[in-house]
């Protein structure tokens, strides 16, 4: 633990806050100490950890996947290349068993989003004081390093993902179909409003359901870990350890989900009713 | 939770990395994928297509092998034919060549006896004409009594 006068909630407080850098309400730049300042920043605050990491991620899948791509060879495949070419025939075979039409982004889309998901939630693997404690002894107050645990992150591929939804529905169908998509179903003409109310919840919840799910599970799943590591350190290993093998699956269930529902939400949006 | 400039922060990466990744390392991967499946579908296709192959060239030769084993027999036996003809003629023609020779030799044989008769007969009319002479003491006019000789000299 950080410091030795901890108590069991501000212990827990302190691994759930961010390194939040913005403008502090008096008018200078800083990093926010505790989560009432980094409330206060308001929305042009930024927080460092989540974006190191998963950048830091981010890089680390492509600069993997981006060697085995550069040497890959026909008949002689090596050891990375095999485990790209199993990634990707994977992600190729989803999202050919889900979306039918011709586009070249989804494929890789959907590999991005499983393995940047993937590995972004791996990080809640490495025991919770590990690169906290590493960091406070650098001088970094808050250091979360999962960044799946954090709603901006989430949010911020779901947006994405939403505005490739809305970007394709209108490519596809065009203004009006997309429009007549929202507004004359299920109940035709006649109840315009009510259809768009409908639709248009319906549309909205794709992107929030996909950031929550992702962050809910992450975020107990790490709340957990944090309630483990408060216990005396003797039996810690008996819950950690069962808990850990468990979210082995969780992590990567997630960010299959994650990526099916992409690619289901856009053959959605490809797709005429 | 604090909802701020992170989210942007997140979905600009998220974009850079979609698409370096469809840039960069989708394509030339899936590339190697399709080319790998393409050539196992070809060296398999080109191993059924071999061994039909076989399968056929087996076929011809086994074939080739019965024609040649017919033709060879058929061979042997018009060589057995020819040479037993041959030996027909041969002997056919040793045959008549013996007749031949034998008749020619018999025939000069009667013509030496017929000449040795001849010339036995001309000395006998001529020694019976001397006999005759001597007997009669007086030349025998050979113009006039030579049909009597003749005569003589054929009953002999």
């Amino acid at each position: 633990m950080a410091s030795e006068n901890l108590t069991a909630s501000g212990y827990i407080q302190h691994h759930l806050q961010n390194l939040t850098y913005g403008q502090h309400p008096d008018g200078t730049w800083g990093i926010a100490h505790g989560a009432e300042e980094a409330a206060a920043m308001g929305f042009w605050a930024i927080h460092l950890d989540t974006m190191l990491f998963s950048i830091g991620l981010g890089i680390l899948f492509l600069w993997l996947f981006r060697k085995a791509a550069k040497k890959v060879s026909v008949d002689t495949p090596s050891g990375l290349q095999n485990f790209v070419e199993l990634m990707v025939e994977f992600v190729d075979k989803s999202v050919k068993e889900t979306f039918h039409g011709k586009n070249k982004v989804i494929a890789p889309l959907a590999l991005t989003i499983f393995v940047w998901v993937f590995l972004m939630n791996t990080m809640d693997l490495v025991p919770v004081d590990f690169l906290p404690h590493l960091a406070s002894l650098l001088g970094v107050p808050y250091f979360r390093v999962v960044p799946t645990t954090d709603l901006n992150a989430t949010l911020g591929m779901s947006i994405s993902v939403f505005a490739l939804i809305i970007y394709y529905s209108i490519k596809v169908k065009g203004v009006s179909g997309f429009v007549g998509e929202l507004t004359l179903q299920p109940f035709g003409k006649w109840m315009i409003p009510f259809n768009l109310l409908l639709e248009g919840v319906g549309l909205l919840a794709k992107p929030v359901s996909l950031a929550l799910r992702l962050f809910g599970n992450l975020y107990a799943g790490e709340l957990i870990f944090i309630l483990i590591a408060i216990l005396p350190w003797g039996i810690q290993w008996a819950l950690s350890v069962p808990w850990a093998i468990f979210h082995i699956l969780v992590i990567v269930l997630q960010a299959f989900i994650f990526m099916m529902l992409t690619i289901v939400y856009l053959s959605m949006a490809h797709e005429d009713h | 939770m604090n909802i701020n400039l992170t989210l942007i922060g997140q979905a600009i990466s998220f974009a850079i990395f979609v698409w370096f990744c469809m840039k960069f390392v989708w394509p030339p991967v899936i590339a190697a994928l399709e080319e790998r499946s393409k050539k196992i579908a070809d060296g398999l296709e080109a191993a059924n297509r071999a061994s039909r192959d076989l399968e056929l060239a087996q076929e011809q030769a086994t074939k080739t092998l019965r024609e040649s084993k017919e033709q060879a027999a058929e061979i042997i036996e018009q060589a057995n034919k020819r040479a037993n003809q041959i030996i027909d003629e041969a002997k056919e023609q040793a045959l008549s060549d013996g007749k031949r020779l034998r008749d020619a030799a018999q025939a000069e044989i009667e013509q030496d006896v017929v000449r040795a008769k001849e010339a036995l007969r001309a000395q006998v009319s001529a020694l019976a004409l001397s006999g005759a002479e001597k007997i009669l003491g007086a030349s025998v006019d050979v113009k006039a009594h030579s049909e009597i000789v003749e005569q003589l000299a054929k009953e002999l």
